[in-house]
């Protein structure tokens, strides 16, 4: 679908929308059954994770089009994303820092 | 969109080379108004990015602990106590509204004139039942529980200038969708973008692209409450 003409690059049937919908609907109820059932540690970051990427995946691919969208406007969108990433690396650094910091000045005291 | 057919042009990788080493302009087949929401909306991530980020620097780096959102966001139903309700119910509605948001683009495309519209509707009121679930949600938190930008009775003092700042903007971001997409229900009804009639305030004339480039804002404070609704409820 959506490789040949512009008409058709702009109007799906109304299956995929509906499909993708109640997808979404079923990931966030898994998501939120994360929470409900108390999972801890790993396993619940993992879940949360998934289906978060899974969601925004569905969203951006098909509500938003991108999937149709030509690769020169998919690239310039996505790669700057990937920045994000190098910023979480970052403050992951950094926060680890502060927390070592005030466990030796506040609690074992300096 | 130009003169040239845009089906007979390379695809996937060999079009990205081809459509970056052209000419005149690099995105093929997107109307100037669409690139420029994208643009925006990039931006945007950045700016919601930041919020998250610095939550996490927070979180990562107190020796308090963080109050148990699940908690701090249950609801008592029938006397039992069911964690993080409203926030489940706010999601279910806001990809509901998501949803009749996409029918709506597809409508607007297929020139259904009514159908686009009702669906507008139907996006603006669930996006209005999402903001007045916040409001509750929000005076909840501050009249009842006495959560402060300085100081909550959970746990780390952090929480409530997070929860404010975060769910703010984002509640911002829906308040400013939904009078839109009110704008953009009344100028589809009215027939606007079949006639071409010029916008009062751009006074340019559009049509249903307009639909697609509301929606993909819409999509995109769907997308923000996904990352919201993980990293700070769930985590």
């Amino acid at each position: 679908m959506g490789t040949d003409k512009k008409q058709e690059v702009h109007t799906h049937k109304i299956g995929i929308y509906l499909w993708i919908w109640g997808l979404l609907f079923v990931f966030s109820f898994f998501s939120y059954m994360v929470d409900y059932l108390d999972f801890q540690g790993l396993l619940r970051w993992t879940l949360i994770v998934f289906f978060m990427l899974a969601k925004a995946g569905f969203i951006m691919a098909i509500f938003m089009h991108l999937y149709w969208e030509r690769w020169a406007i998919v690239n310039v969108l996505l790669w700057p994303m990937t920045l994000i990433g190098v910023f979480i690396a970052i403050m992951v650094a950094e926060s680890y820092y502060t927390f070592f910091t005030r466990l030796f000045y506040f609690v074992a005291g300096g | 969109m130009g003169q040239f057919d845009i089906s007979k042009l390379p695809q996937g990788a060999k079009g990205f080379t081809h459509d970056l080493g052209s000419d005149q302009r690099v995105f093929k087949g997107v109307p100037w108004g669409k690139s420029m929401m994208w643009i925006f909306l990039l931006s945007d991530t950045f700016i919601f990015s930041c919020f998250l980020i610095s939550l996490m620097t927070a979180r990562a780096s107190t020796v308090v602990p963080w109050p148990p959102t699940s908690q701090v966001f249950g609801l008592t139903v029938f006397g039992t106590s069911v964690p993080l309700l409203l926030i489940a119910i706010m999601t279910f509605v806001l990809i509901t509204s998501s949803g009749t948001m996409a029918l709506a683009v597809k409508y607007g495309y297929e020139k259904n004139r009514k159908l686009c519209g009702w669906f507008l509707v139907a996006t603006a009121l669930g996006g209005l039942t999402f903001v007045g679930m916040q409001a509750f949600e929000w005076s909840k938190l501050i009249f009842h529980d006495g959560v402060r930008p300085w100081s909550n009775p959970f746990g780390a003092e952090q929480f409530g200038s997070f929860f404010f700042m975060i769910t703010g903007f984002h509640g911002t971001h829906v308040s400013i969708g939904v009078i839109f997409l009110f704008i953009f229900a009344r100028k589809t009804f009215r027939g606007d973008f079949d006639t071409g009639r010029k916008g009062f305030f751009t006074s340019m004339k559009s049509d249903y692209e307009a639909i697609e480039i509301l929606g993909l804002y819409w999509h995109f404070v769907d997308l923000v409450w996904v990352f919201i609704f993980a990293f700070f409820y769930l985590w």
